[in-house]
Parts: C-alpha cells; structure tokens; sequence
C-alpha cells in the first residue's frame, strides 16, 4: 500500500509536467492548427541552456534564460518558417516542423554527445517523509511549480486581454482578424509561451531521480505527445488529464515491472502510448476532444 | 477511294508498341534501364550498397507518399512497418538453428510473408488508421515507433533481441543472393551484384503498381480525401475504409523496403529502426514531391545517398570530419541538409524536386513577388 502510495504521487508529479508540456503543445494547436512536432526539440534547448549557464550565473537566472532561450526559439521558428508558408494545408505545416526537428535535434544532440549534463538545480536527491510515505523533494517542487503555472496560464488565458486575443484566433481566424486581433502576435506569442514552459518542464524532467539532462531526454518529453492526443488536441483541459493520465500510468507501470516481467524490461516507457491506443480506439477525437462536425 | 481513306490511318502509327518508339520518353527509360543495368559491371561494392539502400528506400518511400501524400495521412510508424518486414523474413526463412526461432521456409515465400505479415500488422492498425486524419494520425503512430522498439529489444526469441539477427540470403530461381561468386562476363558477382537486379525489378514493381493505384479510380479517390474529406464522402467514397486500406497499403511497401535492406545488410538490428527512420522516410517524400511516385523515388534517393556520400568523401569536404573527430560527423552533416531541405522545400517549392515549375495561381499572378521571395 505505501509503495501504491508513493507511485502514485510520483506519477501525479511526473504527471503534472507532461501536463505542462503538453499544454504548450495544445495552446500551438489551438492558436495555430499546427501539429508541432518539434516540441520535444524545444524542451532540449531549454534544458540545454539552463545546464551550460548554470554554472556561471547560478541555477536561478540559468533557469530564467533557459525559458527565455526556449521562448525564443519557438519565437524563431514560428517567425523564420511557420509563417513564409503561403498555402493553407495544416497538415504540410506539421511536416515542417518535422523538418524543423531534425534541425534542432541534430544540433541539440551533437552538442549535448553523450554527456550527462546536470541543471544544478537546489534540490538535490533530499527525501520528504510523510508519515510512511517518502518522497522526493523535486517531485514535490515538479507538482507545485506545475500546478502555479497551469494556474497562472488558465487564469490569463481567460481574463487578460492576450488569453481572449488567443482563444478568438482559435474560436475562428478570419472573424478575430476581422475584429482587429494581430494573428501574427497571437501565434507568436502562442510559440513563446510554449517554448517557456517547455523549458520549465525541461528542469523537472531532468532532476533527481533522473540523472541529468541527456540525448534521451527528448524521448521523455515526446511522452506528452500522448498525454495532449488522448485528452483532445483542441482542449487545455484535455492536457492537464491526459498529462496526469500519462504520469500515472507510466509511474505504476515502472512501479509494478516486477510483476509485469512477462512484457519485457521498460514497460513503464511504453505505457503512455498503450494508453493512448486504447483511449483513441474507443474515442477517436480523444477525452475532451470537440468531436468534429462539420456543416457543408 | 478506298485507298485515299486509308492513307491518313497509315500515316497514324496504328501499333500502340509502334507509337511507343516513336517517343522520346520510351529511349530515356531504356537508356536509363540499361545504364542502371550496367551498373554491376563497372561499380565497386560501395557503390552498389549505396545504391541497393537507394532502392530500398525509394520502394518505402513510394509507400508512405501514397499514405502521406496522396491521401493526406501523416504517419510516424513506416520504421515499424520496415522492421516488421526485415524481421518478417529472418523468421520465416531462419532454419531455427542460431537459436532464435525460423519457420525454415524457402527465401521467396519468406520474402512474400513478411509482405504479408507487415500488411497485417498495418491492418491491425486499421481501427484507428482509418478514423484519425491527418496529424493525429501522426502522433497515434509514434505508438508504433515505441512499441515496435519495445518487441525488437525485448521478444529476444524471434528478434534476438539487442544484437539483432543474422538475415539467411534469398535463393530464386537456384540463384542464391549471397556472397558466393559468380562469374558473369569475368566480373565476380557476390551479394551486392545480384541484389542489385532483384532491387531494380522489385523497385519497377513497386513503382509500377504505384502509379496505377494513383492513376485510377483509387487514386482519385485518395486525392479526393485528402482534398476535402467530407465532400469524398458525399460523393460516395468509403473514407475510413479508403483510409485504412492506403494505411495497408503502405505498410506492405514498407515491408517489403524492409527486406530489401535486411538481405542487403545481412543482419537486422533494432536500433535502426527508431524514430529517426520515420522522420527521413517523411523527409524524402516531402524532399521529392508529396503524392507521386517519382517524387518518392527521387527522395529516396536523395535522402539515402546523402549521408553515405559525405561519409565517402569526408576527408575533402569542408565542414565535414570523420565521426568522432569532434567535429561535424557525416550522418549529421547528412541531417541538417535534408533538415533544411524538407523546411526550403515546403516554402519554397511546395511540389517538391520533381514538380519545381508547379505553382500555385496565386503565385503565378505575381510572379515578382514569388521570385523576390525565394531569395
């Protein structure tokens, strides 16, 4: 029951960051109908960042360019490429950022080698022991930082006047250009705040119990590609559900190998897509998902 | 009179195979034809391998342009499917006696149900192949990325497992694919040599059987689904069928791109079928020209040939160091071109290598500004 206990907020926490990234990946797709699939390269340069300035500056400001730096590049590559795309095909659109990728990647990687890169953050591998239950003290931070962000971006997301800019774009472009909204700044702004919080999530991906920030760890992100399909790729709710649904899973699953030996070492790695085939089949459009109609 | 009427039929060629030599496309094919033909005779082994991956990799490339060009369904999975068939083969045509198991059947038959078996496996997929469109598809196949890598590691009886398998040769017609020499005009001809027939037949097959299904009434269908979903169906097209058999479709092309290269590499190891497969399947076909055949032929070709060139001439090219050197490696030199040429490509020539003249009518009424732009 305690080692149930203990997972469980493990995946709660690893959860919570899925959740983070995924809902960059959501807000993308919502400002812009654009599936990124360089979102994981994001979450590896804003790691990278962090990890190489955290030594000269400290890991406080090292974390604020990190997020800074991944807010950029997503500002880049929206700027640089997302927009000189003069057709009107969402889908070819995901295809460059296939493209843009392989770009990032290939740079990220052949910088990081096969280093293991520390963020030095200030939490160490320090345990919290609640009653019978321990717990990591960054996993605890991975959750509260999470959920203070979520927060945050749902709160302005429906009360300031850029969250109403954004959810119009999304609600329907041409009326919200029509009704003086910048497109350009929303989807901008919608690829900043994306690579911002995928840098965040970086940091909590990479602390303790995880050694440090690695090639591999863009496949760790990559699980939030699951976590935003299977709770509706259009709804920030959806995000948060599907991201807690991930972290769980993966957490129980890694938890209880011992008992599932009979599929293979690294199951816990697998589970979020097991996840998400099972929830597409009987939900095409995903938990939240609008199920698409359409008037002809 | 009678003779006047059939003057002007005669001066028509009234042969078709007439009419066909009387154009200057049918010499281009045949002049290619016999130089690819050549090829054996005058090249060095490095050359044929880079050429035999070339083939193998325009036949996966031609499937997943018909899943992802022509019908408008982005998948991530193609590696999976390429394994499914590189690993099909090893364990129908394995004797069993490396210790991992082998239905021991004959080189041809394994190679046939490996197909098979890679079309299977992309129809068990079907459910959600012929529901999802477009992008979502896309992130729905990564599953089959991790799935596919989770059994190559770990289903060590059929795989084995971390270090792969060794690829038994394929014999036909009591010519058997492997190195074995054998003279044909004093030149020894090994694996790499007879490969490269079997390669070229199985590449006009395949692009044959392409351009049909694009050419006919499946093809405009597909297009039709991929041009607007809802207006296919109301002309009568079964969409989530149409989807799920392209889905099939492809996956057979993938299977058998991928017994091609196992018999090319003779042994089948898991970590090259990761991730990073998927992305350059999808980076020829966007590089060539999304929905036709030559396009993904063309991709293929420029895809699987770039690494290994740079590789060759590392020495002298600037930039470009041998791995480990420190410095920019081939196979990433090889990354970052196809990288920016998928992105230059979509901008800038949105029919791909084959297709630059096609521009859009926007386009071709401001022909000062697109040029403009494409500096």
């Amino acid at each position: 029951m305690t080692t149930f206990a203990e997972l469980l907020l493990n995946g709660v926490s690893l959860g919570s960051i899925y959740a983070l990234i995924a809902l960059g990946f959501v807000v993308i797709f919502r400002a812009t109908e654009v599936v990124n699939f360089a979102h994981a390269s994001l979450l590896l340069a804003g790691g990278y960042f962090t990890a190489v300035l955290h030594d000269t500056i400290g890991f406080w400001p090292a974390l604020l360019a990190g997020i800074a730096g991944a807010a950029l590049v997503g500002a880049a590559v929206e700027f640089l490429v997302m927009r000189r795309y003069r057709g009107s095909d969402h889908s070819v659109l995901a295809i460059v950022t296939i493209g843009v990728d392989i770009l990032l990647a290939t740079e990220l990687t052949r910088r990081i080698g096969t280093d293991i890169l520390s963020l030095g953050d200030p939490w160490g591998d320090a345990v919290v022991t609640l009653g019978p239950v321990s717990i990591a003290e960054t996993r605890i931070a991975a959750f509260l930082a999470a959920a203070l962000l979520i927060t945050a971006f749902l709160l302005a997301f429906r009360h300031t006047s850029w969250g109403v800019a954004m959810r119009a774009a999304a609600e329907n472009q041409e009326t919200a250009a029509l009704m003086g909204i910048r497109l350009g700044r929303v989807s901008i702004g919608a690829w900043a705040v994306a690579g911002g919080l995928a840098a965040v999530a970086a940091l909590f991906l990479t602390v303790f119990p995880t050694p440090g920030l690695e090639r591999s760890t863009s496949l760790a992100a990559m699980k939030a590609f699951p976590a935003a399909i299977l709770g509706g790729l259009d709804s920030t709710t959806g995000a948060l559900v599907g991201g807690l649904l991930v972290g769980v899973t993966e957490s129980l699953a890694t938890g209880y190998q011992g008992d599932l030996t009979f599929l293979g070492r690294g199951i816990g790695d697998l589970a979020p897509y097991l996840v998400m085939v099972a929830v597409l089949l009987i939900r095409p459009a995903g938990l939240f998902g609008t199920k698409e109609l359409a008037r002809v | 009179m009678s003779d006047l009427l059939a003057r002007p039929v005669a001066a028509r060629p009234s042969h078709p195979a007439r009419a066909a030599l009387t154009r200057p496309r049918t010499w281009v094919w045949a002049v290619a034809g016999l130089v690819l033909a050549a090829f054996p005779f005058y090249l060095d082994r490095f050359w044929l391998q880079a050429g035999l991956f070339a083939m193998a990799a325009a036949i996966g490339a031609i499937g997943i342009n018909l899943l992802t060009g022509a019908t408008g369904q982005l998948s991530m999975g193609h590696a999976f499917f390429l394994a499914v068939g590189a690993y099909g083969y090893c364990l129908f045509a394995g004797d069993g006696k490396d210790g991992l198991a082998g239905l021991g059947l004959p080189g041809w038959l394994a190679a046939v149900a490996a197909v098979a078996l890679a079309g299977l496996a992309g129809g068990v997929f079907s459910p959600i192949a012929g529901r999802l469109r477009g992008a979502y598809l896309g992130i729905a196949t990564l599953a089959l990325i991790f799935i596919g890598q989770h059994v190559l590691f770990n289903a060590h009886d059929l795989t084995g497992g971390f270090n792969g398998r060794a690829v038994p040769p394929l014999s036909l017609f009591g010519i058997t694919f492997d190195d074995s020499e054998l003279l044909v005009a004093q030149i020894p001809f090994g694996s790499a040599e007879k490969l490269w027939y079997l390669g070229l037949v199985l590449l006009l097959a395949g692009a044959l059987f392409a351009r049909g299904v694009l050419r006919g009434r499946p093809g405009r269908a597909m297009n039709a689904i991929r041009d607007h979903r809802i207006a296919a169906g109301v002309m009568g097209i079964p969409v989530a069928r149409y989807r799920a058999a392209v889905f099939v479709l492809s996956s057979m092309y993938a299977g058998l791109a991928g017994v091609l290269l196992a018999l090319v590499f003779q042994r089948t190891v898991p970590e090259y079928f990761g991730m990073m497969l998927s992305l350059e399947y999808l980076a020829m076909i966007v590089i060539g020209g999304l929905g036709s055949v030559a396009g993904a032929v063309v991709g293929g070709v420029f895809v699987s040939l770039l690494p290994q060139l740079l590789n060759r001439y590392s020495d002298v090219l600037p930039l470009v160091s041998a791995p480990g050197t420190g410095g920019i490696a081939p196979g990433e030199a090889a990354r970052y071109l196809y990288g920016a040429a998928v992105v230059a490509v979509v901008l800038f020539l949105p029919g791909g290598l084959v297709r630059p003249a096609t521009r859009k009518p926007k386009r071709t009424a401001q022909p000062s500004h697109s040029s403009g732009e494409e500096r």
